[in-house]
């Protein structure tokens, strides 16, 4: 039998919009197998955030993803709020999830567009991104910016949504849904989007467990799972929704999976809208918090997202760990790669809608040796200390 | 004006990597390139290889992983090549300043023809950036190509 043949993808490649390397072996047009090189965004958050204060923080960790980010902020503030013990005010609660569910919609109205990008339609990019401009004004009209929101405070939010604004918003929200479902026709029913989506990338209910896939990927694979519902944070236990899984597991479920989703996030912002309750949007907090810890765990529009907060008593914390989504999808990405075809590889790695910038981490590679060497963040500002700023 | 340059002013085609960005600045660069803002109105069009590239447009604050790679993608450029550093972090290290895996700013690795600062700048902003560089490639408007931390910042 002859030998596989690598192909190395990346960092720089046009089916990507961000650095990563992918490594797969093939046999003649079949993957055989995937090799995920990552850590070309690695930064250094987790380690930076012990060196600013809890407020400081907010604007780091914002930063650690440019498209869920008030998901970073959000998750964040729930874990100082547990340790502080902090009661957050109901409009405050309400406006974080409107502003969450607005950033699910623009997050997966993009994802949408990438994935008919990545299987060469670009009328479909065209489209969705048309409309994510939608998505983005109404987040400009709350916040003032279209991508970095800076709307959480510990304790609250730092916006309230202006009364008047409230009908251009419900009127943003019945464009929006004239267009999903424009797109759920055409995902439905399109045979461009069937034939090169339908049984692309499979992953069985099984492996979808074993596995620990998270978000949309998974219930796609028909496991319902939704932070939203088992673990319910802000407004949501208020609110009415349903969680969206589909059976297929394949490429095309994802698809199904993410306009489902479109349509149960439009419906809770209707929701959030008519139930404004007013009043107080933030609760003062200390600057210095007491020790303690707390993990709190929040669905971000890519699966589920986990912050870890430690904190020593001063006003900075001693530890903050960040679980992302895309992180936890990675081994289930290798897995769907096996065994499609080498013009399916894009759209397979986008179908788990990877965001590198917040799952890079830190991986020591021997080459010599050939050895890998996961390290800890301590160690590595050990070894790179004297060379710049913070360690 | 001679007929090449000429024709690099009606299309200058870009070439986009992330050296490290948190993916906002990542997502207007495809802002501008979509219905809304739309730069191929200036000849303007992505594209997947550097050795096609006039303009590399570059998001992040150059990680240390990244940084050879940048250098690779720069030096695969066709002369006369221009470099367009889009957002705070990539300027100057933004918010990532001091992080022990990030370098302080692209210019520290490459030269730097345009800054747009923001975090991330408006379509808008980035438009009048590549605006900037068609001036350049006019020769007129900006100053010299800076060489390692020196340029014209353009807010």
């Amino acid at each position: 039998m002859e030998k596989n043949i690598l192909i190395p993808i990346g960092p720089q490649h046009p089916g990507f919009k961000e650095p990563m390397r992918l490594d797969i072996s093939i046999d003649g047009e079949k993957v055989v197998d995937a090799d995920i090189i990552l850590s070309f965004n690695h930064r250094g958050i987790e380690k930076a955030t012990e060196a600013r204060s809890y407020i400081q923080n907010l604007y780091l960790i914002e930063r650690v993803c440019g498209i869920c980010s008030h998901a970073h902020t959000t998750s964040y503030c729930h874990a100082v709020e547990e340790i502080l013990g902090l009661q957050v005010p109901d409009q405050a609660r309400y406006i974080r999830t409107f502003i969450g569910e607005l950033e699910r919609i623009q997050s997966h109205l993009l994802w949408l567009g990438i994935a008919g990008h990545e299987i060469g339609w670009d009328t479909l990019l065209m489209y969705t991104w048309r409309d994510r401009e939608r998505v983005n004004d109404m987040l400009e009209l709350i916040s003032g910016n279209r991508v970095h929101y800076a709307m959480n405070t510990i304790g609250g939010v730092r916006r309230d949504i202006a009364q008047e604004d409230i009908s251009g918003l419900k009127e943003g929200l019945d464009l929006l849904e004239k267009s999903v479902k424009y797109y759920i026709h055409v995902i439905t029913e399109e045979e461009t989007f069937l034939m090169r989506t339908r049984g692309v990338g499979y992953l069985s209910t099984d492996k979808a467990r074993k596995l620990c896939a998270v978000g949309p990927t998974t219930r796609a694979s028909n496991v319902k799972i939704d932070v939203r519902a088992d673990d319910s944070y802000a407004a949501y236990l208020d609110l009415d929704f349903s969680v969206v899984t589909a059976e297929s597991g394949d490429v095309w479920g994802r698809s199904i999976v993410k306009t489902g989703e479109l349509v149960q996030s439009i419906r809770i912002c209707r929701q959030v809208l008519d139930v404004l309750p007013g009043g107080e949007i933030r609760t003062k907090a200390p600057p210095k918090v007491p020790t303690g810890e707390a993990v709190s765990r929040y669905e971000a529009p890519r699966g589920e997202l986990i912050y870890y907060v430690k904190s020593n008593g001063s006003n900075m914390p001693e530890r903050v760990k960040i679980r992302s989504p895309t992180l936890g999808n990675w081994l289930v990405m290798a897995e769907m790669l096996k065994g499609v075809y080498i013009a399916d590889v894009p759209i397979v790695v986008d179908a788990i809608d990877p965001c590198l910038s917040c799952s890079a981490r830190v991986t020591m590679t021997d080459y010599s040796k050939g050895k890998k060497v996961v390290t800890t963040l301590g160690a590595l500002g050990k070894w790179k200390k004297g060379r710049r700023g913070i360690a | 004006m001679d007929l090449l340059k000429w024709a690099r002013m009606k299309s200058p085609w870009i070439c986009h990597f992330n050296t490290g960005g948190c993916n906002a600045c990542d997502i207007e660069v495809v802002a501008v390139l979509t219905p809304r803002f739309d730069v191929e109105r200036f000849g303007v069009l992505l594209k997947g290889s550097p050795r096609h590239a006039d303009v590399l447009v570059v998001t992040g604050p150059v990680t240390q992983q990244s940084e050879a790679r940048l250098k690779r993608v720069y030096e695969q450029m066709a002369e006369p090549k221009f470099v367009l550093a889009v957002g705070v972090c990539t300027c100057s290290g933004g918010v990532f300043h001091g992080c022990y895996n990030a370098r302080g700013g692209v210019d520290t690795v490459i030269p730097v023809d345009v800054y747009i600062g923001g975090c991330p700048p408006r379509p808008s902003e980035i438009i009048d950036g590549v605006v900037h560089v068609l001036n350049k490639i006019a020769g007129g408007g900006l100053a010299e190509k800076s060489s390692v931390n020196e340029g014209q910042a353009v807010q």
